[in-house]
């Protein structure tokens, strides 16, 4: 076994007992912060399979979204930072029994379905390919990312705010009030 | 490599990183008016007091968290020094430094969110939460701060970037991604006018209910990342090891030192802004002018 | 590492996630189990790229996927916010009241 593949099965094993962490631990920042250890992790195991730009992208994103995350989560469910036993589900065993039925079809698949032979081989430089596949072939998605990202925040902001800037400049938008600058 | 010149690569990161440390908090001490002398022996003192300082700790504190997050932050800033490269060795190799340097002090964010969560106290709590908004004020400048080098180096790789500097050094050209770096360096090493979460008026916030060892190391760690992204900024704006008659790996140091000094001078002198003070002009102002920079960049480029 | 090892830990994590998004009650740890599901997904698209078809459109459909994670999780949290705000609590159960 090489040392290649001792660190994918680390990071296997990790991401999958830091996943099913996520919904045994007793605290909201535990949880959470599972599932950050649970992406860490497979971003690592996507950078062992040679795509380093987007492992390191993972690793970047999702620890960013976790701590985010952990706000809303303290938000919602209000529980303090002590550890206590914490369970809130509901249809608990269908739950599991369909998860299951689920790994068994998807882990049949993959050790019975004949995969092809590898077709092409990767790039001299794989960060670099992607960049301009995204700024040459793939421009098309470049540009849609780029506008659902925006559609995004607007929709996160129209959503969540309950302020209208008439509520903050007033009715004519002129009141410029110095006190109002950040919290209400 | 070798086995020996791993353990000498990590021995120099190490004393890079004490050396950094030291200058930080010497020069914060001396911008909020401290003599020379005495700036520079207190953290030797603060060192020996708090090594013997008894632990303490707070009613039904998530351990685990609190002293996992308050004891990486050294590390942090151990591995952002690491990826810089002394003129033509680097102790960790890789293509994609500054993404790795910018994931490194995303985690920071983790840290010092559960360093305040975990001691399950009200000032600690305060201090995380300050820490998040501004995090986020900062870190979009500084992401596209980060993208001005990459551009004009035509790499993300940290001493390519430093390469491409032989004949003019970004710094010149790129002032409004210098200066939004800076910034986010005083964010995530919690300093300056960014230093909110740790402030007097929070009793310390996320630091407050730390003592002995784990205080020890979560203000150096603070200390450190300041050093540790002044050090990633001389490859990526101040020309890497470039400069006449010292060899590189010697400039690489001056001018980590330098930077870390006046940029920790300068956190000291400068007063502790309110975080709605700050995330206003952080959006709405510095962000669009590093956009703008990234355009010039893209535009000389050309 | 196979392509098969690849793919079964892929779909250890798409069934934990699985779970985590039928069984949980409460909207965020709900999208907690469909981030795992997300992860899973892109370990598996990862692990096919590097053993099937190593070619840059590959990856650009690995960022299509992160893009819509992100979006997924954005907008969870605003209908959550929303959710939260208007009827003081935040179970899915409560969510087939949102056209009150």
């Amino acid at each position: 076994m090489t040392s290649t593949d001792l660190a994918f099965w680390l990071c296997a094993v990790l991401a999958v007992a830091s996943g099913v962490a996520v919904f045994v631990v007793d605290s909201m920042a535990r949880a959470t912060y599972a599932l950050a250890t649970s992406f860490v992790a497979t971003g690592l195991a996507v950078l062992l399979l040679q795509q380093s730009y987007l492992g390191a992208v993972i690793v970047l994103m999702m620890v960013m979204e976790m701590a985010v995350m952990a706000v809303y989560m303290v938000m919602f469910m209000g529980m303090n930072p002590a550890l206590m036993p914490m369970s809130m589900v509901h249809s608990h065993r269908w739950a599991i029994g369909v998860s299951v039925a689920t790994f068994v079809t998807l882990g049949s698949g993959a050790l019975l379905v004949p995969w092809p032979a590898r077709r092409g081989s990767p790039p001299p430089d794989v960060t670099a390919a992607l960049g301009r596949a995204l700024m040459e072939s793939h421009m098309l998605v470049m540009m849609t990312v780029g506008a659902v990202m925006v559609a995004t925040i607007v929709v996160g902001v129209v959503l969540s705010s309950h302020r209208t800037r008439y509520d903050r400049f007033g009715d004519d938008l002129r009141h410029r009030d110095p006190a109002d600058r950040g919290a209400r | 490599m070798p086995e020996s010149s791993v353990l000498l690569g990590a021995a120099a990161v190490l004393a890079a990183v004490l050396a950094l440390t030291w200058v930080t908090a010497t020069g914060a001490a001396m911008g909020a008016g401290r003599g020379l002398v005495l700036a520079a022996t207190d953290p030797w003192l603060e060192t020996a007091r708090l090594l013997r300082q008894r632990r303490r700790t707070t009613l039904r504190a998530d351990v685990l968290l609190w002293r996992l997050s308050g004891w990486s932050l050294l590390p942090l800033a151990v591995l952002l020094v690491a990826l810089v490269p002394w003129g033509p060795h680097v102790v960790v190799p890789t293509e994609l430094g500054v993404v790795w340097a910018n994931a490194l002090d995303v985690v920071v964010w983790a840290a010092v969110w559960l360093l305040g969560w975990g001691a399950n106290a009200v000032a600690g709590l305060v201090g995380g939460y300050r820490f998040l908004a501004l995090a986020l004020g900062y870190e979009l400048p500084l992401m596209f701060a980060l993208v001005a080098p990459a551009m004009a180096a035509s790499s993300l790789d940290l001493a390519m970037i430093a390469d491409a500097q032989s004949d003019l050094w970004f710094v010149v050209w790129m002032p409004v991604a210098f200066l939004a770096y800076l910034v986010g360096v005083l964010g995530f090493a919690l300093h300056g006018p960014l230093a909110a979460p740790v402030g007097d008026e929070v009793a310390g916030g996320v630091l407050a209910e730390l003592s002995g060892p784990d205080l020890l190391v979560a203000r150096a760690g603070r200390h450190a990342l300041l050093g540790a992204g002044a050090a990633v900024a001389v490859p990526l704006f101040l020309g890497g090891g470039s400069g006449p008659w010292l060899p590189d790996p010697a400039w690489v140091a001056v001018k980590a030192i330098i930077l870390t000094a006046l940029l920790s001078y300068a956190a000291g002198r400068l007063p502790r802004l309110r975080v709605p003070l700050l995330l206003g002009p952080a959006w709405v102002v510095l962000l669009p002018l590093v956009v703008l920079q990234d355009l010039v960049v893209g535009v000389v480029l050309l | 590492m196979t392509l098969e090892t690849v793919l079964l830990v892929a779909s250890a994590l798409l069934s934990v996630g699985l779970y985590g998004a039928l069984s949980q009650q409460v909207v965020v740890m709900v999208m907690m189990g469909l981030e795992l599901m997300v992860a899973g997904v892109l370990l598996a698209l990862g692990g096919l790229w590097w053993f099937l078809a190593p070619d840059p459109s590959g990856q650009v459909l690995m960022i299509v996927v992160l893009a819509a994670m992100t979006v997924e999780m954005a907008t969870g949290f605003a209908v959550a916010t929303v959710l939260h705000r208007r009827a003081g609590g935040d179970m899915t159960d409560m969510t087939a009241e949102l056209h009150e």
